[in-house]
């Protein structure tokens, strides 16, 4: 028996976490597991668009179920992952996605990190060469070692 | 290193503030739908208040009219729907319900109580049309043409001065 009020209200919160993560999984009849392993990785690149910071696999919004068993049905049917993702985007935009595509519009997004870190390099590497008058006179080279 | 250079760190921290601050306060709720400019979906569905009917999107061809995604159970759509009253006690508007996943009793009954602002009401049950506009949460509104292309969407509850502002003005110019 556990007496200490704290440890009560601790396995209390567990418990309760216990019962949250299982949720949001549907009774689905999945015809054998590599079924089931695509549902799921497929569910999990989905955007849940009502909490917006969960995805599909997660969500227990009723949208989210509607969408799930959509995505159950549509491999059923016989469609790619491709096929799936396209069906969702039409209708509800990249943002379904968590992982934007790239095209012109996401360039930015894509690429934009990258710029940047380059730019830095450049800027980094003009200093260190700039501001190094001691290393020069004492005969090194521009790698930095001794000639 | 010239003068000017000292000003690079100031006009970076500028142009990131004001990067951030453009997005204080922004809705992160709303989400372009790819839908506007598109053909609306196709939808066959019984009428709410006689279900011998059909409410279709052939049989609504050749008018502009407001598709209305509302449930009895959706807050902000109670919250929506005087507006809805005055925009149909204007006439200048038709607005088509769909009623998303809703007790056809509880629907009923809230425009027993509110009034009935719907020219039609069309029964979503299975959730099925409201995923093919790609409705996120209830209330949505589109405004469908008279070729049944969708030309603006609303999403959330419409205030009068919306209204006006998105819905009267792409009025102008076609067929009440």
């Amino acid at each position: 028996m556990i007496r200490h009020p704290l440890a009560r209200l601790l396995l209390l919160l567990m418990l309760g976490f216990a019962a949250c993560s299982a949720l949001a999984i549907d009774p689905l009849p999945f015809a054998d597991a590599k079924e089931e392993q695509r549902f799921q990785h497929l569910v999990r690149e989905l955007r849940c668009l009502v909490c917006q910071n969960q995805n599909l696999a997660d969500s227990d919004a009723f949208l989210a179920k509607d969408l799930r068993a959509e995505v159950f049905e549509l491999m059923r049917s016989g469609k790619t992952d491709a096929e799936i993702k396209s069906f969702l985007t039409d209708r509800y935009g990249d943002f379904v996605l968590y992982k934007p595509p790239v095209k012109p519009g996401t360039w930015v997004l894509w690429f934009g990190p990258l710029l940047i870190l380059a730019i830095g390099i450049l800027i980094a590497r003009r200093q260190l060469r700039r501001s190094d008058p001691a290393t020069t006179e004492s005969g090194r080279d521009e790698d930095g070692e001794f000639s | 290193m010239k003068a000017w250079h000292y000003a690079i760190p100031l006009l970076l921290f500028v142009a990131l503030a004001v990067l951030l601050y453009s997005g204080l306060g922004k809705d992160t709720r709303f989400v372009p739908s790819p839908l506007v400019g598109k053909p609306a979906p196709a939808f066959d569905l019984p009428d709410l208040l006689d279900p011998s009917q059909r409410v279709t999107a052939e049989s609504l061809r050749g008018q502009t009219y407001l598709l209305n995604v509302w449930g009895s159970w959706c807050v902000a759509c109670a919250q929506e729907h005087p507006v809805l009253m005055r925009l149909a006690a204007s006439g200048r508007l038709p607005i088509i319900g769909l009623n998303w996943k809703d007790e056809p009793e509880a629907a009923v009954a809230m425009l027993r109580r509110g009034g009935d602002p719907y020219t039609a009401i069309a029964v979503d049950a299975s959730g099925r049309t409201a995923i093919d506009f790609g409705v996120i949460a209830a209330p949505e509104s589109f405004l469908i043409d008279g070729k049944g292309q969708i030309i603006y969407k609303h999403t959330g509850p419409i205030d009068w001065a919306s209204v006006e502002s998105q819905l009267f003005t792409r009025l102008e110019g076609r067929q009440p």
